[in-house]
């Protein structure tokens, strides 16, 4: 009897599966659909892939350059974060990278990339990134593939509703999550209500070199602002950010910012702003934050502190911006392709809510509103919503589009992704992520022209996805198929540090712009030199100046004497390649630092100090050539006191 | 005879395609150069097929101890080339002119045609020469010093035209434009004076 029990029940379990498997059109491990899933990643060797997605490190403070379909990652690239693989942040030339108002900080928790448009469509010029921590701004090249500027951001705190930029590039918007004092102040935490704000910081990005500036911080009532998008097409001018604590609780935020049936959506017409703001309006004030900018000529950083900020009170500029009521702490703001449709995720709620545009500004036209908040005006809620997505999901967190009138929507606690129509606001298709999926990526999906064939799920807890690695894993990505009705589970990749948003492109955008190498004789550098025969060795009191060449397979010079303990010396390497996949490496035994990596055509400087008497080898810690392990020198460190003159070689 | 003459102009003409396109080619593949280097012999001096290939590859020779590729100063030839070029390129024009006014018989192209062959002969020879020079006259303080199975050392000279394989590379030796027009010009000289002679045959 109790076997007929187990094989019934075996059975009836047999049939769900196979009922699901129907269902759910072959994510299911039949053979046959697999091994026609198997080609659409199938990535052959030698072959690329067709597009590009960037996902951000979170707490990596960096971020990564992967490919789509295969998932296959190709480059970390450093942002926000000391990167000893290149020697970003520890080279003489990066440290001014990371400088802040704070000093020095070696690292951020990077959050969401966002690629330069023109016209609201991707033209892969730059790529930009938020540091969440200690506020920030990343802009980062998509030719050479390296951070190039940093700007700090004053009066922020959880610099999280960033680094979003406007249909044409125009600016790059970074909202705070937590509100604080404005300016900072010794005050009791008590006396949060009324009296923090929440600064919205519009930095201008200049278009021919992506120069960063803030052109004017807006100065809202204390809640917290979680995420941004901008208007397009339509509702270009507007910016729309999600906030939640509008109860503007500073304790236990858990229970007591989740008091109000409904947060709201601020609608931000910069462009209004702007102009109030070039016709003299503001307010400026003292603020001390960095400005960081690499030049790729000079190969080298530098550090700008600036002390002011122009910031502007919204009251001072009616009708510029208005409160949308939109349920339960939403944290997605998400605008579609066509600029009509402002999608707002309650993270505690089943419902996806969506504002129509059209309807916002009749609203105000009619200017029946439900109040203020602080002055600003509060829109009745029917008003302005569209529609809702009755999901039956839940925890619904980020919304992206596949322009074919398509919205899916990530759900947290439910774990999966939802495809919905926009306008009828129906369920079309659900699928699991693996597990807890915070945010996902259509290449292009936060556009006018969204690339949508593959949809990337970026989760937050992996637990058994892989083989074991210990408590502390990398997190898990799906990549979807969405070019049919269905979606299609196609691959599961790991990815490193905690993606949060991620931004993607074909590759044809990116792939022909990206460079080689750097060429010599544009090497601005100081301490360059153009060939190896101009290497040599300058002390100016303790400091000792190496102009340092490498070529393969040798440092010119490799043999110094007359360095003495106590000195500090540079090593001011050139690499003299100029030939695609040269880079040369360089360390020095007993040196408090990286090594760093040199490009083609590059020059990098480390810093050494040497501490005891002795001859201490140096070698190059790239495989360059055949004679790599040749590819080495000696450095003789006298007494203090000594009087070795400074003398150097190669081949004597 | 008119037609064999234009014939001869444009043939002569064509020569000077070497004054815009590379003669020759060699290019360089190895599996780490997908892309791979390229040298084109140009009738004045050699240039990279991509900007710094002339450097790279002079930087792959160091290993085997060749010498680094010439300079245009540093080899007679760039600078004597050109002047038989242009001389031979005129008085092809000159002596087409003279057919076309009748002046001269098409056996006149016939001589151009066989003078040309004798100097491309000694070209290619010449070529062949600087080829088995430059990939056997190695350094003896070489880093790699490769022997063939006989214990002779082993010579890098590219193949003068096809392919060869040289260690992990494979080198491909073959006529580029300029050469080619020069061919065509050639080849059109010879018909020119079949052409011609034909006509004249008629007229007797
Ligand atoms: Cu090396």
């Amino acid at each position: 009897m109790k076997t007929f029990i187990k094989i019934n029940t075996l059975l009836i379990a047999c049939m769900a599966f196979i009922a699901t498997s129907c269902n759910q059109g072959g994510d299911s491990s039949n053979g046959a659909l697999s091994s026609n899933i198997a080609e659409k990643v199938y990535v052959a060797p030698g072959e690329r892939d067709e597009q590009y997605a960037f996902l951000s490190g979170g707490y990596s403070g960096n971020l990564t350059v992967y490919g789509l379909p295969s998932g296959r990652m190709f480059k970390e690239i450093p942002v926000f974060s000391q990167f000893p693989t290149s020697g970003y942040g520890y080279s003489e030339e990066t440290k001014p990278m990371l400088n802040t108002s704070f000093g020095f900080i070696p690292w951020d928790d990077l959050h969401h990339p966002d690629i330069s448009q023109t016209n609201g469509e991707l033209d892969g010029r730059w790529i930009f990134a938020n540091g969440n921590n200690t506020p920030r701004i990343a802009r980062i090249s998509l030719s050479t593939f390296e951070t190039e500027e940093i700007i700090e951001v004053p009066n922020s705190a959880g610099n999280h509703s960033s680094s979003f930029i406007t249909e044409n590039t125009e600016y790059v918007v970074a909202g705070t999550r937590f509100s604080v004092p404005v300016p900072q102040r010794d005050m009791p935490i008590k006396e949060y209500k009324e009296n923090f704000k929440g600064a919205l910081t519009f930095i201008a990005v200049e278009p021919e070199h992506g120069h960063l500036d803030i052109k004017f911080q807006l100065l809202m009532p204390g809640f917290n602002y979680d995420l941004s998008h901008p208007g397009r097409g339509k509702s270009h001018g507007w910016f729309f950010f999600s906030t939640y604590n509008t109860e503007e609780a500073n304790t236990l935020l858990e229970v007591n910012a989740s008091q109000n049936d409904k947060d709201f959506i601020a609608a931000v017409n910069w462009k209004k702003i702007e102009e109030y703001v070039n016709n003299g309006g503001g307010k400026k004030m003292p603020a001390k934050y960095a400005h960081n900018v690499y030049d790729e000529s000079t190969h080298t950083a530098t550090s700008t502190m600036k002390d002011e900020v122009l910031t502007v009170d919204p009251s001072e500029v009616p009708g510029a911006i208005y409160f949308l009521p939109t349920p339960k702490s939403p944290h997605g703001c998400d605008v579609d392709p066509s600029g009509q449709y402002i999608i707002g995720a309650g993270k505690l709620s089943a419902d996806i809510t969506v504002h129509s545009f059209d309807k916002m500004l009749a609203a105000i036209d009619a200017g029946n509103f439900d109040g203020d908040a602080y002055g600003i005006p509060i829109i009745k809620y029917e008003d302005v919503v569209a529609g809702t997505v009755q999901s039956g999901g839940l925890g619904p967190l980020h919304t992206e589009f596949d322009g074919k009138g398509n919205a899916y929507t990530t759900f947290f606690i439910s774990s999966e992704v939802v495809k919905w129509k926009l306008e009828t606001w129906e369920v079309v298709d659900r699928q699991p992520t693996f597990y807890s999926v915070g945010h996902l990526m259509i290449p292009g999906g936060n556009s006018r022209k969204p690339h949508g064939k593959y949809l990337v799920a970026m989760n937050k807890i992996t637990k058994d996805r892989y083989l074991p690695t210990g408590p502390e894993m990398e997190h898990s990505a799906q990549i979807y198929d969405i070019s049919g009705e269905k979606m299609q589970l196609l691959y599961d990749f790991p990815t490193h540090g905690e993606p949060h948003y991620a931004a993607g492109c074909d590759a044809d955008l990116l792939m022909n712009n990206s460079k080689k190498i750097y060429r010599i004789d544009e090497n601005m550098h100081p301490y360059a030199i153009k060939s190896p025969s101009e290497a040599k060795v300058v002390r100016e009191g303790k400091d000792v100046h190496i102009y340092m060449s490498t070529i393969r397979s040798h440092f010119t010079p490799d043999n110094i004497e007359g360095v003495k303990v106590g000195d500090k010396v540079y090593f001011h390497i050139t690499n003299h390649e100029q030939d695609f996949d040269v880079p040369h490496g360089f360390s020095m035994i007993g040196q408090g630092t990286s090594e760093i990596l040199v490009m083609p055509g590059q020059t990098k400087t480390s810093l050494w100090e040497p501490k005891r008497v002795g001859v201490w080898p140096f070698y190059c810690t790239d495989f360059c050539s055949a004679l790599h392990q040749e590819m080495q020198g000696y450095i003789r460190v006298s007494p203090a006191n000594s009087n070795i003159e400074l003398s150097w070689s190669l081949d004597e | 005879m008119k037609n064999a003459s234009i014939l001869m102009i444009v043939g002569s003409a064509l020569l000077l395609g070497l004054f815009v396109f590379p003669m020759w080619n060699i290019r360089l593949g190895a599996p780490q150069y997908p892309e791979p280097l390229g040298i084109d012999i140009h009738i004045n001096g050699l240039q990279g097929e991509s900007e710094f290939d002339i450097q790279n590859i002079d930087g792959l020779n160091h290993y085997i101890g060749m010498k680094v590729l010439p300079k245009p100063d540093e080899m007679w030839e760039f600078s004597v080339f050109p002047k038989v070029v242009l001389s031979m390129a005129a008085i092809g024009i000159l002596i087409g002119a003279l057919g076309l006014l009748g002046k001269i018989s098409s056996v006149w192209f016939l001589a151009w045609f066989v003078i040309m062959g004798i100097l491309g002969a000694l070209g290619i020879y010449d070529f062949n020469l600087w080829l088995v020079d430059y990939g056997s006259d190695l350094d003896p303080n070489a880093i790699l010093k490769l022997v063939n199975p006989d214990g002779t050392p082993m010579v890098y000279n590219p193949p003068l035209i096809g392919h060869k394989k040289l260690l992990n590379f494979d080198a491909f030796s073959y006529p580029r434009l300029g050469g080619i027009m020069l061919g065509i010009g050639m080849l059109f000289s010879l018909i020119a004076f079949f052409i011609g002679r034909k006509a004249t045959l008629k007229a007797n």
